[in-house]
């Protein structure tokens, strides 16, 4: 497996809207690269036992009833925003369809 | 607008089915369409910081039902982050299920005997609505977007076909009976054109015989089953047409243009999205434990498949005409009518053909009752209404509704027994002698003149098609 790309730092970030200058993407590049060589150590564990973990903890999802419970005051959220029109968040023009 | 000779078409669907739960997946706001906007909106589902998900059991156990309903393994499952950066969503990732999904594998037969295999159906939450704001009207020119988060995180089951469909006909049916089969198993109202049921297609073409898929597109925005089809059809059409003129099938995903009828670029595949999935970590694996999937098992209703052969079974030898009628009553949710109605003694072939026929026709036919349409039917077939005045009843019933007996009564439709029935069947044939004579030797037109001075006689009341019997039985005497 080869080790971590400055390219692949840049293409991260770019999907994480971060604009990096080129020294920031050096260290971020030897920082992340160190991580994932720790991580690599563990290909050296035998799993062939082991079965798959989506979650460390030994427990299943705790379940909701569905009954409605009251949310918040809509004035008391919108006046959180930083526009707002016809009782809804408005914000800036958005460039391309969504996902 | 079909694809062309020598190529035929795989297709792939993807449909996204909002639940009928009370509220949301992960938090406890009500799931209400047409709300006031941002009116069932909480710190959860508003993406703030230090709120946490909580699994809503109701729509876990929907989820089962639909997994239930398609033979899908229902499996212990986990949920991830899908991140993207868009307004419809305020904590910017979307939760839903990756590689862990809740129902895996399965098959949904269509009623010509075809079968879909389905691969998985997995839980997510519905995002928010944004509406362009500009000269437009679309995103593309809009000057500002306004969004209404009272649709974030209501839950959603997406069902994702294999690509085993070959026709843009059998893409439709596929639709329709996942449609009739969500709405059976009470998990969705299956209305397309709100949006709580959305198609995507995923098209691609091959030479005859090749054995190698084609380049696939993704088709959006189809808002109905006839949109389904045509779209589906068109994109064959182009995609052949490129092949065979020596071009290749960009890999993209293409918007529907319903008004246009063609498909357009939305983006390419260099454009699509890098969601960088990675576990959920607030929230836990779901393990639905075994009672609880053999409860679900257990209470599921009585799906369309098996409706329909109930109905055929009733109707004995069925024509071909009655096979589409079965077809037509059990996708609109209002076969329980036909069956309600022969078991209170309605003759099966009579109960079909006015469920299929005039209460099919009637603007919110599934808002009836069916004890009250029943009632109709089973006057009509008492001799109690005539064909046309059970038509007015089943009308009056959907406009104002009420009962059905005292509806009659106040139309006027009093009873017209058999003997007064007779009695001017017999003074009309003696008033008309000479078509009477030319009806005695064949001439099958002239019952329909009878029958209108039958009507004449009894403003309306008598029942053509006894009419048309008592002339019959004179005739052959």
């Amino acid at each position: 497996m080869t080790s971590l790309s400055r390219e692949d730092v840049a293409h991260v970030a770019k999907l994480a809207r971060l604009a990096l200058s080129d020294e920031d993407l050096e260290r971020y590049t030897d920082q992340l690269r160190a991580v994932l060589d720790h991580a690599r150590d563990l290909e050296a564990f035998d799993f062939e036992s082991t079965a798959p973990t989506a979650h460390p903890f030994a427990a299943a999802a705790y379940l909701r009833e569905d009954v409605v419970v009251e949310g918040l005051d809509r004035d008391e959220v919108l006046n959180q925003a930083p526009a707002v029109e016809d009782d809804r968040f408005c914000v800036p023009q958005i460039i391309g369809d969504a996902p | 607008m079909t694809i062309l000779d020598g190529y035929e078409m795989v297709v792939g669907l993807e449909v996204h089915t909002e639940l009928k739960t009370v509220t949301k997946l992960f938090c406890g706001c009500a799931n209400a369409f047409g709300s006031a906007p941002n009116t069932n909106v909480c710190p959860v589902c508003l993406g703030l910081p230090g709120s946490l998900p909580v699994l809503n059991r109701g729509a876990v156990e929907l989820a089962m039902a639909i997994g239930t309903a398609l033979g899908c393994s229902i499996l212990p499952s986990s949920f991830h982050r899908k991140n993207y950066f868009y307004p419809d969503m305020p904590k910017d990732y979307q939760i839903s299920q990756y590689d862990e999904p809740i129902n895996v594998g399965g098959t949904l037969e269509l009623p010509d005997g075809s079968t879909v295999r389905i691969e998985r159906a997995h839980l997510e939450e519905d995002t928010g609505k944004t509406t362009h704001v500009g000269a437009s009207g679309r995103i593309h020119g809009a000057e500002r977007s306004l969004v209404d988060y009272n649709r974030a995180g209501v839950p959603l089951v997406e069902i994702v076909s294999a690509p085993d469909i070959t026709s843009a006909a059998q893409a439709r049916a596929y639709a329709a009976e996942l449609r009739s089969i969500l709405v059976a198993t009470g998990a969705s109202d299956g209305r397309m054109e709100e949006g709580s049921m959305r198609v995507d297609a995923n098209v691609s073409v091959r030479r005859v015989g090749d054995a190698t898929l084609g380049t696939r597109c993704e088709i959006k925005n189809l808002n109905s089953l006839r949109s389904l089809q045509r779209a589906v059809d068109h994109e064959a059409e182009r995609q052949s047409e490129l092949v065979a003129a020596g071009g290749r099938v960009v890999q993209e995903t293409r918007h529907w243009d319903e008004v246009a009828g063609t498909t357009v670029t939305m983006r390419s595949k260099e454009e699509a999205y890098d969601y960088r999935y990675f576990p959920e970590p607030d929230l836990l694996p779901l393990v639905p434990e075994d009672p609880w999937r053999d409860r679900v098992a257990a209470e599921l209703p009585a799906l369309p498949a098996a409706r329909r052969t109930t109905l055929l079974a009733l109707l004995g030898e069925p024509t071909p005409s009655q096979r589409d009628q079965v077809l037509s009553v059990v996708e609109l949710g209002i076969d329980a009518m036909v069956t309600s109605a022969v078991s209170s003694g309605v003759d099966p072939a009579r109960a079909l053909s006015r469920v299929a026929n005039e209460v099919a026709a009637l603007n919110g036919a599934e808002t009836l009752g069916v004890d009250d349409v029943v009632t109709v039917l089973s006057m009509e077939q008492a001799g109690e209404l005539s064909a046309t005045h059970a038509k007015a009843v089943l009308a009056d019933l959907v406009e104002h509704g009420g009962d059905p007996r005292e509806l009659a009564k106040r139309r006027g439709f009093e009873q017209l027994d058999a003997s007064s029935l007779d009695a001017t069947i017999d003074e009309v044939v003696a008033s008309f002698p000479d078509e009477w004579t030319r009806y005695c030797q064949g001439d099958d037109k002239l019952a329909q003149f009878f029958v209108g001075h039958v009507m004449k006689q009894t403003k309306g009341q008598a029942d053509g098609k006894a009419v048309i019997a008592g002339l019959a039985s004179r005739r052959s005497r």
